[in-house]
């Protein structure tokens, strides 16, 4: 018999305020099978959920219905209450009174109708509701990183650290990502690869970790605990146990071509390391680049490489391994500032972006840190800085803010008088958003010790005249327009998902907000997991971060992986379609759309041992519950448990008439 | 002055007709996307018309064509099904095969006089809370244009 309790949540006044929640508690009462119907300020807290306890036991509640927010936020919360108070966790529904009708509607008479028919709906589906069980699945204790910057560097270092293997698997041929691109770091100026270098140092020599460079992530399979990942490894054409890092290779490779590392400022070789501190320290060919490849000559490496390390015959290679967590920190590109035609970029080679500025004063750069103009290598003295290129400017770009602009301008402008004594620096802006730990004091540090004029406007224009780059703008505080004669103009480029991000979210199960981002699973309160289970966010994948803040979630992530890595096993989730075989008819329709091969023939005997029929039969390891092969039996001879045709339409029948018969029941008595 | 009155605008009830009738429509969401496009449409505090009640299901590929005729047979003026984009389904190809029974289904709906109106099907995804207003808001409007639901004649 089943006994239900109904718990209407105020949630402050956040739904009290447009649902009469006095009112569907007492409509709801009159359902059959309600014993028990009440509502609290925050049923999600110590007292409220208490309150649900106690009335379980004074009350005999077998089933429990809470209207409250979304099942997507606590759901697992009030689950865990009433296993605790005996209950088996799925004798349970929610009603979302809150994402989807408190806060969606204003008219209190309409939203706490609608309050009525979903809470009557969560009713009659709890009147239907089994008591499910979840199975033990054990996990495979080795974490994936995908992405090797800081935060996957972090990420990995992390787990490994606590003792589970971890595999880094990076695109280019080395570890360091954007960091390692970077001079110096604000707001303590330390230099990036004096404190990055080491970090990939420990990750190459760490027993725990197992880095795979000039690799993908090819696909992705499984689930939580265990997930079945396939790895390209691309043809390097160098053999990594032979190779010792010396370098004639390159040295002596002559094919030259823009490096990407050096943001198409410097040259690199067809066979090249793309920064001196590489790790590893392997050189990989370029094989779009290099002669051997494009017209079968050459071959200079193979014929001076010491220990016969160079092979082009290598083939791509493709690995697939079980892991159980995957870190997924794979950062951000930079947008291209050419949409901005007035601002000259791609025309005048003295218009560069923020990363070519760093690559310019960094001491390993293309110039080795003697800061001079791309065009005629002479250090410039008027250097003009702006803000928001393709950020906060939906026109051109993005609207949103790229967050680390504003401090790397400040950097920049201290750098810059650092280098060039007699160098004057400006800085255009919108905002200065400097909201760090030093930041502020940072950007104060840039303007009064370092003499940077802030003007506050926008660029309207930036032309050449002579050797010089005239950049008309305007300072909106003093009301004027600004004409200054520079001699490098510098842009503070948006940071924007990387090309291939909508890609990889696809691979992962991932889903990605407008501009490529990928989504946390929540905004708030799980900003570092994602929507599928065992897969988790790091650094500016995400949204547009600084170092301090990719490191601190690269560091969340991993105790993400180690706390599910502590667990002796996983629960599955028990919501599995099951088959009633004695009215399947084994057509094996099911099998046919079940987008995990969950469904399997079986035969069934008779106690003599002679087969009577073949049925379909489920096996509840690869059964995700998504319910397709539920819809396609002809016979409804296979159900989802917690959503059977029979709960669905109970919620269907309910929704027609709940709200005007519990209505009219509460006028009469 | 107490918070209500303090605002002016009246406040938005069930959309309804010039003689006061009210369309009831009934949603069938995914879990992974519309479902949370929703609670996104939510915490954002978009508006739309509260003549909708939502039935949450795992992926749109769990919805049984029966669950819609059910829903049309009870009475409901409109039936709105949406799930998660192309290519973006949680459970990899649920909506896929969600589309195809719903083509099936629109004929069905056709043959026995329902006015295609009354049904829609649409993706929203999980970042999409503002589609999802939008979506409700217009499709509580195109159900007003064809009235109540009569059932189906003969």
């Amino acid at each position: 018999m089943a006994r239900v309790g109904v718990f209407v949540c105020w949630c402050g006044s956040n739904i009290a305020k447009t649902v009469d929640v006095e009112k569907v508690a007492q409509a709801v009462s009159k359902l059959p099978h309600v014993v028990y119907s009440t509502h609290y300020k925050y049923m999600c807290s110590e007292p409220g959920q208490s309150l649900i306890k106690q009335a379980i036991e004074e009350h005999r509640l077998n089933r429990i219905v809470v209207a409250s927010c979304s099942p997507r936020l606590h759901e697992p919360t009030f689950q865990r209450c009433i296993g605790e108070a005996g209950l088996n966790p799925y004798m349970f529904e929610m009603a979302n009174i809150r994402e989807q009708c408190s806060w969606v509607h204003d008219d209190k008479e309409a939203a706490t109708k609608k309050a009525i028919d979903l809470t009557a709906m969560a009713v009659e589906k709890v009147i239907r509701n089994e008591p499910l069980t979840s199975k033990e699945i054990p996990i495979t204790k080795r974490a994936l990183v995908i992405g090797g910057g800081v935060a996957g560097i972090q990420a990995a270092l992390d787990i490994a650290d606590a003792g589970y293997p971890v595999t880094l698997v990076e695109r280019t041929p080395s570890i360091g990502g954007r960091m390692a691109q970077y001079d110096k770091t604000f707001p303590t100026l330390d230099c990036a690869a004096c404190i990055l270098t080491p970090k990939m140092v420990d990750c190459a020599s760490h027993p725990n970790i197992n880095i795979m460079t000039y690799s993908e992530v090819e696909n992705v399979s499984g689930f939580v605990g265990n997930f079945d990942v396939t790895i390209r490894r691309r043809a390097r054409s160098v053999d990594m146990s032979k190779c010792t890092g010396c370098g004639v290779c390159y040295e002596k490779c002559p094919v030259k071509v823009p490096s990407e590392f050096e943001c198409g400022l410097g040259q690199r070789r067809a066979i090249y390391v793309p920064f001196p501190q590489a790790v590893p320290n392997v050189p990989v060919i370029d094989r779009e680049k290099c002669r051997k490849f494009t017209e079968d000559k050459c071959g200079a490496c193979q014929k001076l490489c010491p220990t016969g390390a160079i092979d082009y015959e290598q083939q791509d290679e493709l690995i697939t391994e079980k892991f159980g967590a995957i870190v997924v920190a794979t950062g951000f590109d930079v947008w291209d500032p050419s949409a901005y035609g007035n601002l000259g970029y791609g025309r005048y080679p003295d218009v560069i972006t923020s990363l070519q500025f760093e690559r310019l004063i960094n001491a390993s750069g293309p110039t080795e840190g003697k800061l001079v103009r791309p065009s005629d290598h002479k250090p410039p003295k008027n250097v003009v800085f702006i803000s928001c290129i393709g950020s906060r400017d939906e026109e051109h770009g993005y609207p949103y803010c790229s967050k680390v602009c504003c401090m790397y301008n400040a950097k920049h402008a201290l750098l810059l008088k650092e280098k060039v004594h007699d160098a004057q620096a400006y800085v255009f802006y919108m905002d200065i958003r400097a909201n760090g730990k030093g930041y502020e004091e940072f950007v104060r540090r840039a303007i009064e010790k370092y003499g940077a004029v802030y003007l506050r406007g926008r660029v309207s224009r930036v032309f050449q005249v002579g050797d010089k780059l005239i950049v008309r703008g305007a300072d909106t505080l003093a009301g004027k327009p600004v004409e200054i004669e520079a001699d490098m103009v510098v842009l503070a480029a948006a940071m924007e998902a990387q090309p291939d991000a909508k890609e990889v979210a696809r691979k992962l199960g991932i889903s990605t907000d407008e501009y490529n981002w990928f989504s946390e699973a929540h905004p708030k309160l799980r900003p570092v997991e994602v929507l599928t289970a065992g897969v988790y966010l790091a650094g500016a994948c995400q949204y547009p971060k600084d170092i301090p803040d990719s490191v601190a979630q690269a560091s969340g992530a991993a105790s993400k992986v180690v706390g599910l890595f502590a667990k002796p096993n996983l629960l599955s989730e028990p919501t599995v379609a099951e088959v009633d075989e004695s009215t399947c008819a084994g057509c094996l329709l099911c099998k046919e759309v079940c987008p995990f091969s969950a469904i399997e023939p079986k035969v069934i005997y008779d106690k003599a041992g002679n087969p009577i029929k073949t049925v379909a039969s489920v096996n509840e390891g690869l059964c995700h519950g998504c319910g397709t092969c539920v819809a396609g039996c002809r016979s409804a001879s296979i159900q989802l448990k917690g959503y059977k045709d029979a709960q669905i339409l109970a919620e269907v029948d309910t929704l027609a008439f709940a709200s005007e018969d519990l209505t009219a029941e509460v006028s009469k008595a | 002055m107490s918070e209500e009155q303090v605002i002016t605008k009246k406040p938005k009830g069930d959309a309804e007709s010039q003689d006061g009738w009210k369309p009831k429509i009934i949603g069938f969401v995914c879990n992974w996307c519309t479902y949370a496009g929703a609670d996104l449409a939510g915490s954002s505090r978009l508006k739309y018309p509260p003549n909708l009640r939502v039935v949450r299901v795992p992926c749109s590929g769990r919805i049984n064509p029966q669950f819609i005729l059910k829903a049309f047979q009870q009475g409901f003026d409109g039936v709105l099904v949406s799930g998660c984009h192309p290519g973006d389904c949680h459970y990899a190809k649920g909506n896929y095969y969600a589309r195809r029974r719903i083509m099936l289904l629109q004929k069905i709906l056709e043959y026995m006089g329902i006015e295609p109106e009354r049904f829609h099907f649409d993706w929203i995804s999980a970042a999409e809370g503002q589609k999802f207003a939008e979506v409700v808001e217009r499709f509580t409007e195109q159900v007003k244009t064809v009235g109540p639901f009569k059932g189906v004649a003969g």
